[in-house]
């Protein structure tokens, strides 16, 4: 049986029962890596070794007749953007190419706990910025529904390793889309939970009033699972909320009888595909057949998403990345005249363009004499998208949009142009800003290419969210695979 | 023409909690390298800061002290620049809305009474220690640097003056106020040896009467009190000079040379960074409810000025001495130990305390809680006084030996056979003796010099080598001529 293929809830329950070992399952998701893997390259870094004894430790507990929690014993693959701790941890950047954390992260810790069998770290878009996975300071990672195209980004590593079955299930992070828009452009389900839901302790930072850890999972029921293990409050992050936490399998229920759902005129606008909006049109008739009311709302602000995010998120990221100098860790130029020096070379030769871009960007948008006009204005228009998403919320459950306003573009097509790059993730961002959950399921195809639906929900809207997501994809009825 | 000087000081104290500012690694000082830390305090990749509530609460306790508003919402922004003793490239600190603004320090001088307004007090993070190899130890031609991060992250508080102070002798006034007030409250131990307090100074000059600030030069490496008054002095010399000369002030830095007694330039404007400033993404701003201010309110310690006052009304000290007592917790503290144990005149442990103790600290750059001589000490030795055992001029040798050995008075008494000689037989036998043996002087009194009665006494202490009871040998002398 290939193993590989199956869900969490399907997996778990063959290991309960003790159909199948944590040890098969994890050799099963191994020999997919070693045929897939030269093709899509996902990993940054497989840990076979480790997976093989974590599995066998799961199987001890098995045999000893211990309960094992949903997630014990799942083959899981983490982005290269959480700390790992022994296990290289790079961000996609060469400056940290050498870098094995002391600590683990706060997310991964919690996944560790319940059992996961961590597979390996994925590649990204070099710390975290990017729409393609193309900036990763290492290689190019391919979308399994077509090698010829990028998987998105930043997470095109964990959205990847989970269409092309090298992993069960993945974690990305999420700072203007980087979770939905290639969850999307890969045909799976991608969420980004509320900001301070899930502790960033240990997750390198982009930006990091925008960051959000959140899974990658073949179904919306393997996201509420990972989901419950993920959240909780964390001592260590001050942006972390406190709530009690809920059980979000209840959430999953298939029916959407009373609910409203709006639909942002703005994100169906011009620069969506026209083939894109026709699959997001049906979507919405198979959400209303499923009893939801669905109608058109606004969000006159968002148009100003776009610049006010390339004005916050680069900020953040010029003051977060300061610390990769050479001094402490990660890559330093071997033969530096002097203090200046070291630092400049290191940076020049360890950062890739993009970074550098960025940093260049944030560095300018906080000096003085334009702060006001940059950083400040565009923290005043987060507020302003901020009040349009409440506003919506007062008539609306949830919104929907399409995540992504074409499918998966060609390795290259966008890399000579950054603006239009940044294009690409132009209704996600809005959601960052706002600080709020968002989920991508799969509506579709356009020429072949998976289309991903996103319903966004309310601050900590997460089961409303889930139910709509659960209701449309029972609905929708998604099978297909990219054929590798 | 004459110039006013116009004297600000920024001074950075280290608090005394436990932990660092922004995670759990302890603040104590001189362990080993490196050992007090955490991918927090080093800037590891992912990691975060979680603020220290009791550092919150020592800045707090300090603006209540000196009378600041303290903000109900207050907020941390990062302050960008590369250094390598910073393990983030950004210093965690305050920039538009401080924990304290508006507060003030009474200051007493000699001859006259002033008030320093205090701009605002706000929370960082201190930095690391570099360690530069080879070279002049200095960054710059060094062979290659160490860093330790033991220090960074201690929370580190900034108290902003006003430009209120107008000589180093108030400068310094201000300075020893506030670590008094600071160590009364327990914020912090103030060692500027240790560098646990350190004060930078920015002067300007101006002609006398004119409103507008001149250009000023910001002073740096003041490491005690003493640096602090000489160097704002040789500044003000200096600028004097140039002024009158014509030339023009540069705004720049300058590094006192405790040794050479010079200031020397730093780096000058043209290098003044753009720090970026921006609020700190990764915390949330804090707010803090009235009723809680009001119960730090009423929770605070007895402070120098209310110390003082006690001094005066409880013990009849006069302004002076309580002025001086309070200048540090610790005098206060070894004052009140004293009266306590003496039970008699607190004026006279007053005398003890600033008279000798002082002078022998001071020559022997000790600090009061270190030094050998204890209220015990002191307070057996005068009660040897008062019950005539000893002389006071005998008291004033002991007292030199006590703060040299710690040896109580009583022991170095008997050791040395310093008791005083109150007999009255011995006395007239040695009186008798200096009659005998200076008839000149004799002669000399008897015709009405009383400067030969002086000598004659002069005679009689040598001759029991000063352990004579003075009193004594002047009625017995007096009678017997
Ligand atoms: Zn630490």
């Amino acid at each position: 049986m290939e193993l590989f293929k199956l869900t969490i809830h399907e997996l778990h329950e063959k290991l309960v029962s003790k159909e199948i070992s944590a040890k098969e399952l994890a050799q099963s998701v191994f020999s997919r890596i070693d045929d897939v893997e030269e093709r899509v390259k996902s990993y940054i870094t497989v840990t076979r070794d480790e997976a093989l004894a974590k599995a066998a430790e799961i199987d001890k507990k098995i045999a000893g007749g211990e309960s094992i929690g949903p997630l014990a014993g799942i083959p899981t693959a983490i982005k290269d953007v959480m700390n790992t701790e022994g296990i290289r941890t790079t961000c996609g950047s060469k400056i940290l190419g050498n870098y094995v954390p002391v600590y683990t992260s706060t997310a991964v810790k919690n996944l560790l706990e319940e059992g996961i069998v961590m597979t390996g770290k994925t590649n990204m878009d070099e710390f975290a910025m990017g729409s393609s996975t193309e900036n990763s300071g290492f290689f190019v990672t391919r979308n399994p529904w077509d090698l010829e195209r990028v998987p998105g980004g930043s997470s095109g590593g964990s959205a990847s390793v989970v269409a092309a079955d090298e992993a069960i299930f993945s974690l990305g992070s999420d700072t203007g889309g980087s979770i939905r828009q290639p969850a999307a452009l890969c045909g799976i389900v991608g969420m980004k939970p509320t900001y301070g839901l899930v502790s960033r302790f240990g997750l390198i930072a982009f930006a990091s009033s925008l960051d959000q850890i959140g899974p990658f999972t073949k179904d919306v029921t393997d996201c509420a699972i990972v989901l419950n293990y993920l959240i909780g409050h964390d001592s260590n992050d001050s942006t972390s909320v406190k709530i009690d936490k809920p059980d979000y399998t209840k959430a999953l229920v298939n029916d959407l009888n009373g609910i409203k759902i709006g639909v942002p005129k703005e994100l169906m606008a011009e620069g969506i595909d026209s083939k894109i909006k026709a699959v997001i049109e049906n979507s919405l008739k198979i959400l209303e057949a499923n009893g939801a009311v669905v109608a058109e709302t606004s969000l006159p602000n968002i148009e100003h998403s776009l610049s006010a995010y390339y004005i916050i998120a680069p900020a953040e990221a010029s003051s977060n990345l300061a610390r990769f100098d050479g001094v402490r860790y990660g890559y330093r130029v071997p033969d530096a005249e002097d203090l200046i020096d070291m630092y400049m070379r290191t940076r020049a030769e360890g950062f890739g363009d993009e970074v550098k871009r960025r940093i260049m960007l944030g560095t300018y948008a906080l000096s003085a004499g334009y702060y006001d006009a940059y950083y400040g204005q565009a923290q005043k228009v987060r507020t302003l998208i901020m009040d349009d998403f409440n506003r919506a919320f007062v008539d609306y459950d949830v919104l929907v949009s399409p995540t992504t306003p074409t499918t998966a573009f060609k390795i290259g097509e966008k890399v000579g142009d950054p603006l239009s790059m940044y294009l690409s993730d132009i209704c996600t961002i809005p959601v960052n800003l706002a600080g709020l959950p968002g989920i991508s399921v799969p509506c579709g195809t356009v020429d072949g290419l998976p289309v991903g639906l996103q319903v966004i929900g309310k601050t900590l809207g997460e089961e409303m969210m889930l139910r709509v997501a659960y209701s449309f994809e029972q609905s929708f009825g998604w099978s297909e695979k990219p054929k590798l | 023409m004459e110039y006013e000087s116009v004297i600000g000081l920024e001074i950075h104290v280290e608090l005394d909690t436990e932990s660092k500012m922004f995670c759990s690694c302890s603040t104590r000082f001189g362990e080993a390298p490196n050992t007090q830390t955490c991918p927090v305090c080093l800037g590891m990749p992912g990691s975060l800061p979680v603020p220290n509530k009791k550092a919150v609460e020592y800045v707090i306790r300090t603006g209540l002290a000196i009378f600041c508003d303290i903000s109900l919402f207050s907020q941390f922004h990062r302050k960008n620049y590369f250094y390598p003793d910073m393990p983030k490239n950004y210093q965690i600190s305050q920039y538009d809305i401080p924990l304290c603004i508006d507060g003030h320090v009474d200051l007493e001088m000699e001859e006259y009474a002033t008030t320093i307004g205090v701009t605002r007090i706000h929370l960082e993070e201190d930095t690391g220690k570099l360690l530069h190899i080879g070279g002049a130890g200095r960054i710059a031609g060094a062979d290659y640097s160490q860093v330790d991060f033991n220090r960074a992250g201690v929370p580190l508080m900034e108290i902003v003056s006003e430009p209120d102070i107008r000589t180093p002798e108030e400068a310094k006034a201000y300075a020893q106020k506030i670590r008094a007030i600071l160590v009364s409250l327990g914020v912090s131990d103030c060692n500027m040896d240790q560098g646990s307090m350190r004060v930078d100074a920015n002067i300007s000059l101006r002609p006398v009467g004119r409103e507008e600030f001149g250009v000023k030069a910001e002073l740096k490496n003041l490491n005690s009190f003493r640096s602090l008054q000489r160097g704002l002095a040789y500044e003000i010399e200096r600028q004097t000079k140039a002024l009158q000369n014509g030339e023009a002030i540069v705004q720049e830095t300058r590094h006192w040379d405790e040794t050479k007694n010079t200031t020397s330039t730093l780096r000058t404007k043209e290098y003044a960074h753009d720090y970026r400033y921006f609020p700190d993404p990764d915390l949330v701003p804090m707010e803090f409810d009235q009723e809680w201010i009001e119960g730090l309110r009423a929770e605070l310690p007895e402070l120098p000025d209310e110390r003082k006052e006690r001094y005066m009304s409880d013990f009849g000290l006069p302004a002076h001495d309580a002025n001086l007592l309070v200048e540090t917790k610790a005098t206060g503290d070894f004052f009140e130990a004293a009266v306590a144990l003496y039970g008699g005149d607190a004026k006279t442990m007053s005398n003890w305390i600033l008279g000798d103790l002082t002078y022998y600290l001071n020559a022997e750059n000790v600090e009061i809680d270190d030094s050998e001589v204890k209220p015990a000490h002191l307070v057996e030795m005068v009660k040897l006084i008062d019950d005539g055992t000893i002389s006071g001029k005998i008291a004033k040798e002991i007292f030199s030996e006590m703060f040299k050995t710690g040896k109580m008075p009583k022991a170095i008494v008997e050791e040395k056979g310093m008791t005083q000689i109150s007999g009255e037989d011995e006395i007239a036998k040695i009186v008798d003796d200096v009659i005998a043996q200076n008839p000149d002087a004799v002669k000399e009194f008897h015709d009405g010099r009383e400067r030969a009665f002086g000598f004659l006494v002069g005679q009689a202490m040598r001759l029991t080598k000063g352990r004579g009871n003075p009193q004594l040998i002047n009625k017995l002398l007096k009678g017997k001529l």
